[in-house]
């Protein structure tokens, strides 16, 4: 099969990619695939060749395939400005430095962890008693200020006004709850 | 030192209550939790300093602290150790070989009992494992959210509401659990029924390992069998996705040993008494060996076919002849061969004690 791109060398990349439930196939020569990667407006700015690259450096380690990626990666580089580990680095080791890397690294995750995990990217699991009450007044509290903003912008100034004071009270309960557990 | 108790004894006290259910099949269950603290780096990327600093913290939090059923736990820090003490505390299952072998400020928090088992500084900051007897796995994940929210009033996790608990490998993200189950098999073994098992098993997202963990071999038709999925399931469907799968390998295991009895009843009795026989008598007994006798005498005992011992006497040998063990026995570094020897003089002593206690 010919690279859909050039129509001239033979296609050794084939992919499919799933955008809000539409299924595109892609196949790219490895030259195109490097260009488009890096050149696809919108795509998160992220280079296809990265990604799969960081995949298959991640394979090879938890699987010992002897598949080898043997470009070096994409120039623009991933750093956790926590622990200062790079996503080169980890997609080396496979290893996080620190919990702050999941943030860093959040654009290049969904696939490395639904490879891992079948499919799935997203937990659905235990919500820690202490760190997860927080987090559940904080979802409350962004509801409320969606609901905010659109009764400012229809005008709605009696009703903006009891949800600035609800969005306060929950302010309040995160901020005096911090001390007990 | 006080904590000569987990290096001396062989058997954890937990195990000795006897088999627990489906004990015929199931030796033990556990579920393991691997946990981050917010604000330190994890300990593959920690330095020296960094590393000190997070065993202080949390043993300050919780050593010497009781735990609801299992009371105090006691802290024991890995620097303090002999590297033959650490391989005693691997062989018995209550610290991993990485935490044995590569961790910088290693630590583990024990229960007396041994059933709990909180590392520290392994490839997370915690992990805690629970142990319970036989088949048990809604016990072992109730008993381990207990844990889990307890360790949580004292000290806050790295917590993320899209990938939950924070690990330092992404195959741990999410539920951060490992819940796996001790099998005893040899009638699959047998019947080569568990080739064609292992492969179905690993497509529903489970693995199946030998009983040191990742990397390590099947010894003496022990299985151990695991969830490998973290993320995107809740920690109760885990759990009950893998009892589904082991309920049902208890069922081929119990038929493939009902027909075996059935059909070739003879050469069944002539395997088991003959691994007793050598078990009794032998000289020299490599190690591979003596696991592979004590499965076929473990078997025996489940069927009936030998009585007067009992199978906790089989978990003890189990880890008194491995090498550490038998090392910390002699009270010096002993040659390949001479611990073949030691073995051998180790299980016919405990045999002779056993029968004598029946008699």
């Amino acid at each position: 099969m010919l690279c859909q791109e050039c129509q001239n060398h033979q296609a050794t990349l084939h992919f499919t990619k799933i955008v809000n439930g539409k299924k595109e196939e892609m196949h790219l020569c490895d030259e195109c695939a490097r260009d488009k990667g890096e050149h696809i407006p919108g795509s998160n700015s992220y280079s296809i060749h990265e990604l799969l690259s960081g995949l298959l450096n991640f394979e090879q380690l938890s699987s010992n395939n002897s598949f080898k990626s043997s470009r070096a990666s994409a120039p623009e580089q991933l750093v956790c400005e926590q622990c200062g580990l790079t996503y080169n680095q980890f997609a080396k080791t496979g290893r996080f430095g620190c919990g702050h890397c999941y943030k860093a690294f959040d654009v290049k995750l969904d696939p490395i962890l639904k490879r891992v995990h079948s499919g799935n990217y997203r937990h659905a699991g235990k919500i820690p008693k202490r760190a997860g009450g927080k987090m559940q007044v904080q979802k409350q509290i962004d509801n409320l200020r969606e609901q905010l903003q659109n009764s400012i912008e229809q005008e709605e100034f009696e009703e903006a006004a009891q949800l600035r004071d609800q969005i306060r009270e929950l302010e309040g309960t995160m901020r005096g709850g911090e001390g007990d557990a | 030192m006080s904590h000569e108790h987990f290096i001396s004894k062989a058997i954890s006290p937990w195990m000795k209550s006897g088999p627990g259910p489906d004990g015929d099949i199931v030796l033990s269950t556990r579920v393991r939790l691997a946990r981050n603290l917010e604000n330190y780096p994890f300990p593959i990327v920690a330095s020296n300093d960094a590393a000190e600093a997070l065993l202080e913290t949390v043993s300050k939090e919780f050593s010497n602290t009781s735990f609801s059923s299992v009371g105090p736990l006691e802290l024991l820090k890995l620097n303090d150790f002999s590297s033959n003490e650490k391989k005693v505390l691997v062989e018995k299952h209550l610290i991993s070989p990485h935490l044995a072998e590569n961790a910088y400020y290693g630590g583990v928090l024990l229960s007396e009992d041994e059933s709990v088992s909180i590392m520290l500084n392994e490839e997370d900051h915690i992990r805690m494992q629970s142990l319970f007897r036989g088949f048990q796995l809604d016990e072992g994940l109730s008993f381990s959210n207990e844990l889990d929210d307890w360790m949580e009033e004292r000290v806050t996790y790295a917590f993320d509401e899209k990938r939950g608990f924070l690990t330092s490998c992404p195959t741990n993200v999410g539920t951060g659990m490992r819940a796996s189950v001790m099998m005893h098999l040899p009638a699959l073994v047998m019947t080569q029924q568990l080739n064609r098992i292992l492969p179905a098993i690993n497509q529903l997202g489970l693995v199946v390992r030998g009983i040191y963990g990742e990397g390590s071999e099947a010894q003496g038709n022990l299985f151990q069998i695991s969830n490998q999925m973290t993320l995107g399931k809740s920690e109760e469907d885990i759990i009950d996705d893998l009892k589904g799968v082991v309920t049902q390998v208890i069922q081929q295991e119990r038929s493939a040993r009902e027909a075996l009895m059935r059909s070739s009843k003879i050469q069944m009795e002539d395997k088991v008494f003959r691994s007793y026989g050598l078990l009794k008598n032998s000289r020299v007994m490599e190690s591979k060996e003596a696991t592979k006798r004590l499965s076929d005498v473990r078997l025996g005992i489940d069927l009936d076919l030998i009585t007067g011992i009992s199978g906790n006497i089989l978990n003890e040998l189990m880890i008194l002849t491995q090498p550490g063990f038998l090392q910390q026995y002699a009270g010096e570094e002993l040659t390949a061969d001479e611990r073949d020897v030691r073995r051998a003089a180790l299980i016919r002593e405990r045999m002779q004690i056993e029968m004598q206690n029946e008699e």
